[in-house]
């Protein structure tokens, strides 16, 4: 459960102080599908990258699984994003010299799991979105559909609370974009809160709350 | 993380940029090879002048006369200092652990037999020389133990003047003139080779006594004192100094045991070999800047990974740790390559050129790669910690 309270963040450009998020308050229960839509600059990045612990908010109070995160420091709020959060990116982020299971077993790895123990999990990650057969094919000899579930294998590894998608679609056609999304919504039917921030009307549509951001604030909660 | 995954990390991180590992490893491989090549020969001269030096022997102490210590006013006092005689020697001889002396009167003068003349150094001497200063006799016998007033005018000769003068002709009992004095020759020295560029072998010694009368001294210029093994040596050196302060009645000598004097050479000769260490340290330090450089380009390539890291939940002090391993990854191998091949180079060169003294001591090994160990961690913290520093905000969204 993700319970945001005022969340103000502030950032400061030459002499101006730019608001890219006023008073954002926001409770997402357990197994929610949310989408994030809003344009450039509306703060919707912004409140992802809070969301996923990379950025502290400059007042309000931000509480995951009832746990204040943002008296947290550094170390912890490291260990909290590789137990609890998963992010899939829209440019994928694989370690290019790494296999994709390599790339999958990463957050197992730096948690310091043997890699006897980590081989069945990575298996059966990777069997997930249909690429046990491509465990040793290292990035650049997949295509971006195939990095993609690499890298939401990754992120969904280490079983977290919640999923950040940043236009997890936004690299691909048509159809290797269907099947992302596919795989991302499986997740949420398993109890993961999946929360995807898009330009894709159609993709934004699919969600079962539809959150609507202009000039820092929620203008519209739909569910 | 676990050891083994951090290893492979780092290992295939820097596997991935072979070519640019390879280089940047070279260079400090040059360096560390350059260290062991120089303190290598840097060591090997050491050994061989200390060698040098005590080819005569290691319980040998030397009297010389005059302090060694400056006075706060000119000569003008004490400047006359008083000689050492034949009379201190004989003296010397009788303290319990000495066990035997020589005094030194040296001097130029022309050696003529028949026709041929020679001008050559003479030793003035006495008849423990084989023993004090550990030579040996080739063919007849040394300088008899005569009285040190009246010694026979007895010569012995240095296998070189012996060869120079007589060529092949038998020479015991033949008489040769030493600045016009009639000297019978009784014998010949075993070759000694050079020291330091001096030739032990065209030498000449006769008894000290007649030394002292040829070249018009009062003094001889030495006493050398051969000691027993087990005797105390700072005991015995107060036990002489005594004596002589009372055969004197002031400190009018010196004394330099030959234990002291190659202490002094030794440690002049360590300052020899850590300065042409640090030459060679010079260019392990162009390798490090060289590592520096190529951390410093790998942290900005791999920003995103860095902000990805970050966002699986690495913590700063492992990005550190990961970035810093391969700088260390990249000294260690290379300086491993550099003392193969110092190592190796300095025993090539040994093989090459006999004269040239080389001697590679482990530790100057382990040193160096210790040091490029070091290197490697200085060289790869400054751009370790940048990476340890980025917000992962900006590493993930950095063109």
């Amino acid at each position: 459960m993700i319970e945001l309270d005022s969340i103000e963040r502030v950032f400061q450009v030459g002499d101006e102080e730019v608001h890219a998020l006023k008073h954002v308050t926001l409770t997402i229960k357990k197994g929610e599908y949310l989408s994030i839509m809003g344009p450039s600059g509306s703060g919707k990045s912004t409140l992802l990258n809070i969301l996923g612990l990379l950025d502290r908010p400059t007042s309000g109070t931000y509480r995951l699984d009832s746990i204040d995160t943002t008296s947290m420091g550094d170390n912890e709020q490291a260990d909290t994003r590789r137990h609890r959060i998963g992010f899939v990116f829209q440019s994928y982020h694989l370690v290019p010299r790494l296999t994709a299971a390599e790339n999958v077993a990463l957050p197992l790895m730096l948690s310091g799991m043997a890699p006897k123990e980590r081989q069945v999990i990575v298996e059966k990650a990777l069997d997930n979105v249909d690429l046990l057969d491509r465990a040793d094919h290292r990035p650049d000899q997949l295509s971006g559909g195939q990095r993609q579930r690499v890298a939401i294998a990754r992120a969904t590894i280490m079983q977290p609370t919640i999923l950040l998608a940043d236009e997890p679609t936004g690299n691909l056609d048509h159809v290797s974009g269907e099947s992302v999304i596919e795989v991302l919504e499986a997740l949420n039917k398993q109890g993961i809160i999946l929360i995807v921030v898009t330009h894709d009307m159609e993709i934004g549509e699919r969600a079962t709350r539809r959150i609507r951001m202009v000039d820092g604030s929620i203008s519209k909660d739909i569910s | 993380m676990q050891a083994t995954d951090f290893i492979r990390l780092t290992l295939g991180s820097v596997f991935s940029q072979h070519l640019r590992s390879f280089l940047t490893a070279l260079g400090i491989a040059v360096g560390v090879a350059a260290v062991v090549l120089l303190t290598s020969i840097g060591e090997g001269v050491h050994r061989f002048v200390l060698a040098e030096f005590s080819q005569f022997g290691t319980n040998i102490l030397a009297v010389t006369p005059g302090k060694n210590t400056t006075f706060g006013m000119s000569g003008a006092v004490i400047n006359t200092v008083r000689p050492l005689t034949m009379e201190d020697a004989e003296a010397l001889k009788r303290i319990a652990d000495v066990e035997a002396v020589v005094s030194v009167v040296q001097g130029n003068a022309e050696v003529e037999f028949g026709k041929r003349s020679r001008r050559t150094m003479i030793i003035g001497a006495g008849h423990a020389v084989p023993a004090v200063w550990q030579m040996d006799v080739k063919i007849g016998r040394f300088l008899p133990d005569d009285d040190p007033r009246n010694a026979r005018a007895f010569a012995v000769l240095g296998s070189k003047m012996a060869d120079e003068l007589f060529g092949s002709r038998s020479l015991l009992g033949e008489i040769v003139r030493i600045a016009s004095e009639r000297f019978r020759v009784i014998g010949v020295m075993e070759s000694k080779g050079t020291m330091l560029g001096f030739d032990l072998d065209d030498t000449l010694f006769i008894p000290a006594g007649r030394a002292l009368e040829m070249f018009n001294r009062e003094g001889v210029m030495e006493i050398d004192l051969l000691y027993r093994s087990t005797a105390n040596v700072e005991q015995l050196e107060e036990q002489i100094s005594r004596l002589m302060q009372a055969r004197h009645g002031y400190e009018g000598f010196t004394i330099i045991t030959q234990e002291e004097m190659l202490e002094t050479l030794g440690s002049i000769l360590d300052i020899l070999t850590l300065a042409v260490g640090a030459l060679g340290g010079i260019s392990l330090l162009v390798g490090g800047v060289g590592i520096l450089t190529i951390m410093s380009i790998a942290v900005n390539e791999r920003t995103h990974e860095i902000g990805l890291l970050r966002a699986l939940g690495t913590r700063r002090r492992q990005v550190l740790g990961l970035f810093l391993g391969e700088a260390v990854l990249l000294s260690a191998t290379g300086g491993f390559a550099g003392l193969v091949i110092g190592a190796g180079g300095a025993a090539l060169l040994g093989l090459a050129i006999p004269a040239l003294p080389v001697h590679t001591p482990w530790y100057f090994v382990l040193l160096a790669e210790l040091m490029a160990v070091v290197i490697g961690v200085i060289a790869g913290v400054a751009p370790a910690r940048r990476a340890a520093s980025l917000d992962p905000v900006e590493a993930l969204r950095a063109e």
